[in-house]
């Protein structure tokens, strides 16, 4: 009696396909700025106001532009993995947004500062030119300024492994990236 | 402490699953009456836990611990009470939660109403909703844990997503899981019938009221959604086919299909092994849902934050589940054997259509819904399928199941001459054929074929449906129906009204999106809007801009409108607040859009003729839920069950 199998056999297509597509990235967002310039900006730092963070700052070298704020609780959980990378070497920027000073000073006096600088920027006037719909976001950006890569969501080892890591292989120069082999480990 | 007590009592109540989801069934294919017997005390012994923890987090969200990741993640302290305590299912891991408790209230009313059936198979039964109760314990425990803790805790939480504060999303999410969850029942029937390897017409007795329960919680549970959306989501519109509607909408086609498969079965016992397979699919397409909104596989409006270990964990779930059930089902189905026949014009050969139509409708939604999946997977690039496909494919079978709904209700089971059948509808049909062209172009003055026809079937089947109550009731003629008959005709006319409100509303509404400043009037759908004025408002977490409108009806005011636009202090995000002016024939939908400058705002005016029989036409059908499990055949097994409980040391005897 076969057709009592066929239900079976149906359900077990349907399942292939569930786990073929658990590797689906749904946070993949095309970004219209990916392969463009990065937007123009010019910031007072979050620690030093006096001193500035801006297009010109991100220049000469891959790097990273991560957006946070001490409001969102999605940075917390991959505030780790940041401090980590900068540790390995890797130029990472804030971008602040929508924050209050004395909090994120104090954010980043507690939890580490993986940022080379931060942007201070609490209105979201850069955060709107940048697209940042939310946070945390991640940019990669190469030498010569231009968006790499956007990632929406926490920054985890899988993602950078899975999509960081190829792209800036394939970006470094010979001397652009110092630090590619401390980052590129496991 | 608190949350570490819940997550202990969380870590026990997974360990009585286990004890319930293994002992019972050795010992019923042992045939040893004490293992048995340690069926109803495991399942108490979890609720009890299950209830605890489940207490354990609305405790931390009332008191703002947000050193638990949840409670900082989806809570604030400017938060209402009302919506702290309804963040606990605002997010994935709380909703986990939610899902376990509602599966142990399920398991506990299931233990104390099946004492009148034999123990062996009550036994079967509570042991399959132990299993899946273990299941989902541990996917709790091991991947998405509500009382993790947050190391430093962060001074405020990260508030309740604004969509989700608002009354509807309180009674929204429990209702619709008291559905999606019951559903868990009949497949603990069905599989425990495999196990038993005997399937008779007592056993779908003691089935179908457990169905019809949870079919009338996952209908009102998706009727408040839907109504939910229409009011909060701002964009008038109140079914968007959206995945993880879709996921909801499944499992009601396939338990509605159970329901009336159910009755073929207890009435005749035949169609034995597609009511097993039916609640087989009817739980697999729950679970499903409940993939597709905690796995990166579908992007929605609704999806919970996506993660790939979760989707893996719940796939192996349902791959447990749902492929062990139909294995089992493979190996012995073919046990199951008819009791009879039927002819072409019978009640059987009706329902048969009923549920081939029925699955077929799922067979469209779920198609719809995983296109974009499959052709991802096979490398054919990203496509999505919108709500052109699911308008125009849907109705491919319904229309038909709907049509035949109208006649299938008069015919006599095993055989009926067909001229009897005719001679006895033929008013009806003729009456809602006539009205379904008059009425559209009387009240609305245009009408599509497609528009006609739908009208028309909607009235047959409303006609239809009040023919044997309008005997009975003003004529005095015929047998007195009895509640089951109540019930299905009343939730039968709910089909026709639900249809009729679908369809005026979808072909007559006026929609009008225009800038105006306060002191313009905008006329839209007969109705005068008055723009008064705009002005700043301070809720408790949010602030907002209030727009004043008068509606007036030919120069008669008709109400005071307020819609508001709010923008929530910690998420910043604006929300629409839609102000609707409701009667029984038609809504009237302002919501104020984004401020243009100079003082101009973008405004959506709507008017909806009948959209209220949609709300009416499902709370029909629920009634008639209500009616049909009160009948009198279900209600002597209570009875037989209550005095089984009171004198328990004769009863097991």
């Amino acid at each position: 009696m076969w057709r009592y199998l066929v239900p079976l056999a149906i359900f077990l297509v349907i399942g292939g396909f569930f786990f073929a597509g658990l590797d689906r990235n749904p946070n993949y967002v095309p970004s219209p700025l990916v392969g463009k310039p990065a937007p123009v900006f010019s910031l007072p730092s979050v620690t030093d106001p006096d001193s500035v963070v801006s297009s010109e700052t991100l220049r000469g070298r891959v790097s990273l532009v991560n957006v946070w704020g001490t409001w969102c609780v999605e940075c917390r959980h991959e505030h780790g993995f940041l401090v980590e990378l900068a540790r390995a070497g890797m130029p990472i920027y804030g971008l602040n947004v929508k924050d209050d000073r004395a909090a994120a000073i104090e954010w980043l006096a507690t939890l580490g500062n993986p940022y080379a600088s931060s942007g201070f920027d609490p209105e979201g006037k850069a955060a709107i030119d940048w697209g940042v719909t939310g946070a945390p976001e991640t940019f990669l950006i190469g030498s010569d300024g231009t968006i790499l890569h956007k990632h929406i969501s926490p920054l985890t080892p899988r993602v950078w492994e899975r999509d960081f890591l190829p792209l800036l292989r394939e970006n470094c120069g010979p001397t652009d990236c110092p630090f590619l082999a401390a980052v590129g480990g496991p | 402490m608190i949350p570490e007590f819940g997550q202990l009592a969380l870590a026990l109540a997974l360990c009585l699953a286990l004890v319930q989801a293994t002992v019972p069934l050795f010992g019923a294919a042992r045939g040893r009456a004490d293992w048995m017997a340690l069926a109803r005390p495991a399942a108490a012994g979890q609720f009890v836990f299950v209830a605890i923890a489940f207490g354990a987090l609305e405790y931390a969200l009332l008191t703002d611990d947000f050193s638990v990741s949840f409670v900082a993640s989806h809570s604030n302290s400017a938060l209402p009470d009302f919506y702290k305590a309804t963040a606990a299912w605002g997010g994935h891991e709380g909703s986990m939660l939610l899902w376990i408790t509602v599966l142990a209230v399920w398991t506990m009313a299931v233990a104390a109403g099946s004492r009148s059936q034999p123990q062996e198979f009550a036994s079967r039964v509570l042991g399959v909703l132990g299993i899946v109760s273990a299941g989902i314990i541990a996917f709790a425990l091991l991947t998405s844990n509500p009382f993790t803790r947050l190391i430093p805790a962060p001074a405020d939480g990260n508030d309740l997503n604004p969509l989700l504060q608002d009354p509807g999303m309180i009674i929204h999410p429990p209702t619709l899981y008291l559905g999606y969850v019951g559903v868990a029942v009949p497949f603990a029937f069905a599989v425990a019938a495999l196990l038993t390897g005997r399937l008779d017409k007592d056993w779908a007795r003691w089935t179908r009221p457990w169905t019809i329960v949870a079919w009338m919680f996952l209908t009102a549970g998706i009727t408040l959604g839907s109504w939910w959306a229409y009011y909060e989501l701002g964009w008038g519109g109140w079914w968007f086919w959206d995945p993880v509607e879709n996921s909801s909408f499944m499992p009601w086609l396939m338990t509605t299909a159970l329901l009336h498969s159910l009755a073929v079965t207890e009435r005749r016992g035949i169609f034995k092994s597609w009511t097993v397979l039916l609640a087989i699919a009817a739980f697999s397409l729950s679970l499903f849902g409940t993939f597709l909104t905690r796995s990166p596989v579908m992007i929605s409006v609704h999806a919970f934050a996506a993660d790939p270990t979760r989707g893996l964990f719940i796939l192996g779930l349902l791959g447990l589940f749902s492929g062990g059930a139909l294995a089992l089902y493979a190996a012995r189905a073919r046990n199951f054997e008819a009791e009879g026949g039927f002819k072409l014009v019978s009640r059987e050969a009706f329902l048969l259509a009923n549920n081939l139509l029925l699955v077929i409708a799922a067979g469209v939604v779920l198609v719809g819904t995983l296109a974009p999946l499959f052709v991802d997977v096979l490398g054919f690039g990203t496509i999505s399928v919108g709500p052109p496909y699911f308008n125009l494919m849907f109705l491919v079978p319904v229309l038909p199941l709907v049509v035949l709904l109208g006649m299938g209700m008069h015919v006599a089971w095993r055989s009926m001459p067909g001229d009897a059948l005719l001679r006895r509808l033929r008013w009806p049909a003729a009456a809602a054929v006539v009205v379904g062209i008059a009425a559209p172009l009387i009240f609305f003055g245009t009408a599509s074929v497609l528009t006609v026809l739908a009208i028309s079937i909607a009235l047959w089947v409303c006609a239809s449906s009040l023919l044997d109550p309008v005997r009975r009731l003003v004529f005095r003629t015929g047998a007195p129906l009895t509640r089951g008959q109540v019930g299905m005709y009343l939730a039968h006319f709910g089909v026709g009204v639900f249809m009729l409100g679908a369809t005026v509303a979808s072909a007559y509404k006026v929609e009008l999106d225009v800038s105006a400043r306060p002191g313009d009037t905008v006329t839209a759908g007969g109705y005068e809007f008055v723009f008064k004025d705009v002005r700043k408002l301070e809720g408790p977490n949010f602030v907002a801009d209030e727009g004043e409108f008068e509606l007036r009806d030919a120069g008669t005011l008709v109400a005071v409108l307020t819609p508001q636009i709010r923008t929530y202090q910690v998420q910043r995000e604006p929300m629409t607040e839609a102000a609707i002016d409701t009667n029984v024939v038609r809504d009237v939908f302002v919501a104020l859009g984004e401020p243009l400058g100079d003082n101009a705002w973008s405004l959506r005016l709507q008017v909806k003729p009948l959209i209220g029989f949609l709300w009416l036409g499902s709370g029909l059908m629920v009634l008639g839920g209500l009616f049909a499990i009160t009948d009198r055949r279900y209600r002597a097994a209570v009875r037989q069950t209550q005095q089984a409980a009171a004198q328990p040391a004769t009863g097991t005897a």
